[in-house]
């Protein structure tokens, strides 16, 4: 059965998408994530698409369903590395994907995390 | 031996998107079309396809490597035997979508592209094309 891998880095998930996904591969991969950060109450989610040569709406959707349903259980979802062709596709196509924080790359999107962490970490520290 | 200069390729699974999606970017990358109109056709090759697959239980994408004037570009037809669109109005519309997807096939897939035309009759079927100039 094809599987995208699902990274754990610590408190954080990585995900590497490498093929080009049919619709049922995305749609498993929304689920295997849920699952793994709801195991592994993981706070954060890298999504690197740095080798992905295309984002439709369907992907696009799956993507900010993801953000939304890692949101609700307490991990934030950085999308990384889209090219820059793919992002000029998908503003035209008409998606900007509002609520999916993005970053150049997983070096800088792991800082914005580890950043993001530290800042809820101290803000649920009374005193 | 030339490459051949049209071509007709089944819409009858979710692996055929990806099949069409990839064809698509081989022949864009034949024609010397730049990164990003690559991109742009290939994504809106995706969106319609699905549509012929989702909405249109199956179909084919017909493609032709075509002339207009001293242009070259690509030509795609998408063509499907269902239901048809009965308000072809509305799913020009964006963020309309009768079915799950985010309403953006059909008008995203015509701003991707240079020419646009659609031919839908409820209970027969529906036929897009488009066009994409290097």
């Amino acid at each position: 059965m094809e599987k995208i891998p699902i990274l754990r880095m610590g408190d954080f998930l990585l995900v590497t998408i490498q093929i080009d996904m049919h619709d049922q591969l995305a749609l498993k991969l929304q689920d295997d994530l849920s699952n793994a950060i709801q195991q592994h109450a993981s706070k954060g989610v890298l999504i690197d698409i740095s080798t992905l040569e295309m984002v439709d709406s369907f992907i696009g959707r799956m993507v900010a369903d993801i953000s939304g349903m890692g949101r609700i259980l307490g991990a934030q979802t950085i999308l990384v590395g889209m090219q820059p062709a793919v992002a000029i596709t998908l503003v035209e196509l008409g998606l900007s994907l509002p609520g999916v924080a993005t970053a150049l790359n997983v070096e800088r999107g792991m800082e914005i995390l580890r950043r993001k962490i530290a800042a809820d970490g101290t803000d649920e520290r009374p005193g | 031996m030339n490459a051949p200069v049209n071509g007709e390729s089944p819409l009858k699974s979710e692996h055929d998107i990806v099949l069409a999606r990839q064809l698509v970017r081989k022949l864009t990358q034949e024609l010397g079309f730049s990164l990003v109109d690559q991109t742009k056709m290939v994504t809106a090759a995706s969106e319609l396809a699905r549509n012929a697959f989702t909405y249109g239980r199956g179909g084919s994408m017909h493609w032709e490597k075509t002339n207009g004037g001293d242009r070259r570009g690509l030509k795609l037809v998408f063509v499907d035997e269902g239901p048809g669109i009965p308000n072809l109005e509305l799913a020009m519309t964006d963020g309309w979508t009768s079915g799950h997807g985010l309403g953006m096939g059909l008008t995203g897939a015509k701003r991707l592209v240079n020419e646009f035309a659609i031919d839908t009759k409820v209970g027969v079927g529906t036929r897009v094309t488009i066009v994409r100039w290097k």
